[in-house]
């Protein structure tokens, strides 16, 4: 049976009748999907750490390799025990997740700390520190980073998308495309030395690097958020051009809607689907593009340490980050289906 | 685009092939003949160079030479010419393009169609799977991939057949990471369009004469959905081109000495201070894969615009 159906059967259908009635009835089924749909994730987080569990630890090298002294071997042994990197891999997994049991002072007792209970573990690279430690240190920035670009690619896109498709075949339309394009063909890691040598050291307005004020900002976020922009402008002139062709608008105008009402009423509840599809997939690219450009403008995010600790063979470090990142992408994802529902009534939960 | 329509009306009405009609329309659509065109005499150059030049990776004593009648693009920290290495990288950014948009078609076209034919389970378990995928920031297990299984596989290939394979090692995994994070678009749309021909009358047909599954797949859906596999290949081509750029750019792709645009950008971008600005470092290798990427874009809505009649939003 489907959910839709087995909600309809729990709710009273006469409720349906009333305006109000429907309203409720398509919260309840938009939070049942979702939970649902979160619920299946929990699953797929586990298939996701123990792949990066295991392939982190299959590769040549360990993390005490680079250390300042020669390790002998039994700083070494000692070092694994410590780490608890010298048991098997079943059991560096389970006590990783947190479920299972050792014995301690001739107890058994459970194991502690572990992804249950929120818990990554001590980073073998940054000693001092734990995964947590260094998450909890980056992560607001990173996020700042990214927010902020997203909001400058859709400021900056859906206008100018919107524009286009009105003025469509038009020179400005042209005008408007050739810069969507050209946006779409410069990476962030091509706009930023760019950005830096023009508006950092030739013209001195910009700070070229670091995090601080509201000023070390606008150079990263331009350079990371022009690239989404560009796709966002593009994905609204396409939706927009198809919803100013439907027949509803055609309705709206022989009813003497007002052309400015049509744009951003009717036609841009429609035009703007494909961008929130796309959002999706545009997380993730941000998320990418936050490696560069935070490795570019020297700003102490999570993204530079990806690269490094995977490197450096930081087990705890990397899988980590990538149950983090796997995380933060599916359920953002989620909310974008979510939303799609709310924009477009048409879609059904099956 | 109104006179590319009113020309492939007349193609229709005097009876010439399909092709021909395509390539009337994309005649047309000047951005992509002139993106085309670029394109070839890019690869040409690319190609050509090192057989015309003597000098593309002499040391000479010129160190950050701006650029000049003897160096075009200027030279850089070792006293290369410039633009014996950014057309190098042209080239080396442009096969890791085309072999991982290739690898990305071989799966998505054959998890795709599959999907499209077999139908019911199978298609929703395949087709689950690509969502899911979706939502997964791939390229972060890419570069967890590249990072790790790197020493495996060159070990592996010393053992295998002698030598060092590191580079053959890393090659091999940014082919293969770079067609497995691009094919989910290509499967999707090689589904849709396998489950619209699958309800064909000519399929009916070839199914009441006797032909099998695979003979059928092979010789009578794969051949159609021909078209749009092409047009979502060049389309893919710059978003690999990208991908492999941004890996070489973080030290991960392409290693030196050999360079690729993206960890020529990234020579650039380390050469960056405040006393002197090495400007042509940056300029040049940016500005030669923003072209790239342009050209192949233009290429791929003109391609679009001719083989996928549904894409066309003017009608």
């Amino acid at each position: 049976m489907s959910l839709y159906a087995r909600l309809a059967k729990r709710f009273k259908r006469p409720a349906l009748y009333s305006v109000a009635g429907a309203r409720a009835w398509f919260c309840a089924v938009s939070l049942a999907y979702f939970l649902r749909r979160l619920a299946t994730l929990v699953p797929l987080v586990l298939v996701i750490s123990f792949l990066a569990f295991c392939l982190v630890r299959v590769a040549p090298g360990g993390p005490f390799d680079k250390e300042r002294a020669p390790a002998t071997p039994d700083i070494e042994r000692n070092l694994k025990a410590k780490y608890h990197l010298d048991e098997p891999l079943w059991k560096q997994y389970l006590r990783f997740i947190g479920i299972g049991f050792e014995k301690r002072n001739d107890e058994w007792r459970a194991f502690k700390g572990g992804l249950v209970r929120g818990d990554f573990g001590p980073s073998l690279k940054y000693r001092n520190h734990s995964v947590n430690d260094i998450i909890a240190q980056g992560l607001p920035v990173s996020l700042s980073l990214g927010i902020l670009s997203f909001c400058f690619a859709l400021g900056f896109g859906i206008p100018l998308g919107v524009w286009t498709a009105v003025r469509r075949g038009r020179w400005q339309d042209h005008v408007g495309s050739f810069f969507s394009i050209l946006a779409v063909c410069i990476p962030a890691f091509v706009l930023g030395p760019v950005l830096i040598v023009l508006l950092g050291i030739k013209l001195p307005v910009f700070p070229v690097g670091l995090w601080g004020g509201p000023w070390h900002v606008i150079l990263p976020a331009i350079a990371l958020g022009t690239y989404f922009a560009g796709k966002v402008s593009r994905l609204t002139r396409e939706g927009m051009s198809q919803a100013l062709h439907s027949d509803f608008i055609t309705t709206a105008r022989a009813k003497g809607v007002s052309e400015r009402s049509i744009i951003l009423r009717h036609a841009l509840r429609e035009g703007l689907l494909p961008v929130v599809t796309y959002s999706g997939p545009l997380l993730a690219d941000l998320l990418v593009g936050s490696f560069v450009v935070e490795n570019l403008f020297q700003i102490p995010g999570i993204g530079v340490f990806l690269v490094s600790s995977s490197i450096n063979r930081d087990y705890t470090m990397v899988v980590g980050l990538v149950i983090l990142y796997s995380v933060m992408l599916l359920v953002l994802n989620l909310v974008v289906d979510v939303v799609y529902g709310l924009l477009d009534k048409r879609v059904k939960y099956g | 685009m109104v006179e590319a329509r009113h020309q492939s009306g007349q193609a229709l009405e005097n009876g010439e092939s399909p092709n021909r009609r395509a390539w009337l329309r994309f005649r047309d659509n000047r951005p992509a003949m002139m993106a085309s065109l670029f394109l070839l005499v890019l690869i040409a150059l690319a190609l050509a160079w090192p057989l015309i030049s003597s000098q593309s990776d002499v040391h000479s004593e010129a160190q950050f030479a701006a650029p000049s009648g003897g160096h075009w693009f200027g030279t850089d920290v070792h006293g290369r010419d410039l633009f014996g290495r950014v057309l190098a990288g042209t080239r080396i950014s442009l096969m890791v393009g085309l072999v991982g948009a290739l690898v990305s078609l071989v799966i998505g076209v054959s998890w795709g169609a599959t999907a499209g034919f077999l139908g019911g389970r199978w298609d929703n378990l395949l087709m689950r799977t690509v969502d899911v995928l979706y939502s997964l920031p791939s390229i972060i297990f890419v570069i967890v991939i590249i990072t790790t299984l790197e020493g495996v596989l060159q070990r592996w290939l010393q053992v295998t057949f002698g030598g060092d394979g590191g580079e053959t090692a890393r090659m091999l995994l940014l082919y293969a990471g770079l067609g497995a994070v691009s094919w989910l678009t290509m499967a999707r749309i090689v589904r849709g369009q396998v489950l619209a021909l699958r309800e064909r009358q000519f399929v009916e047909a070839a199914r009441s004469l006797g032909l099998g599954t695979r003979a059928i797949l092979w010789r009578h859906i794969l051949p159609n959905v021909f078209g749009v596999v092409i047009v979502y290949l060049t389309l893919t081509l710059p978003a690999v081109v990208l991908y492999e750029s941004f890996l070489s750019y973080l030290g991960l792709g392409i290693q030196p000495p050999r360079a690729s645009l993206g960890s020529l950008i990234a020579e650039g971008a380390a050469q960056i201070n405040p006393i002197r600005v090495y400007w042509w470092m940056i300029a040049f290798p940016a500005g030669c894969l923003a072209a790239l990427l342009m050209a192949l874009n233009f290429l791929g809505d003109g391609l679009r615009d001719v083989f996928d009649p549904k894409a066309d939003k003017d009608c």
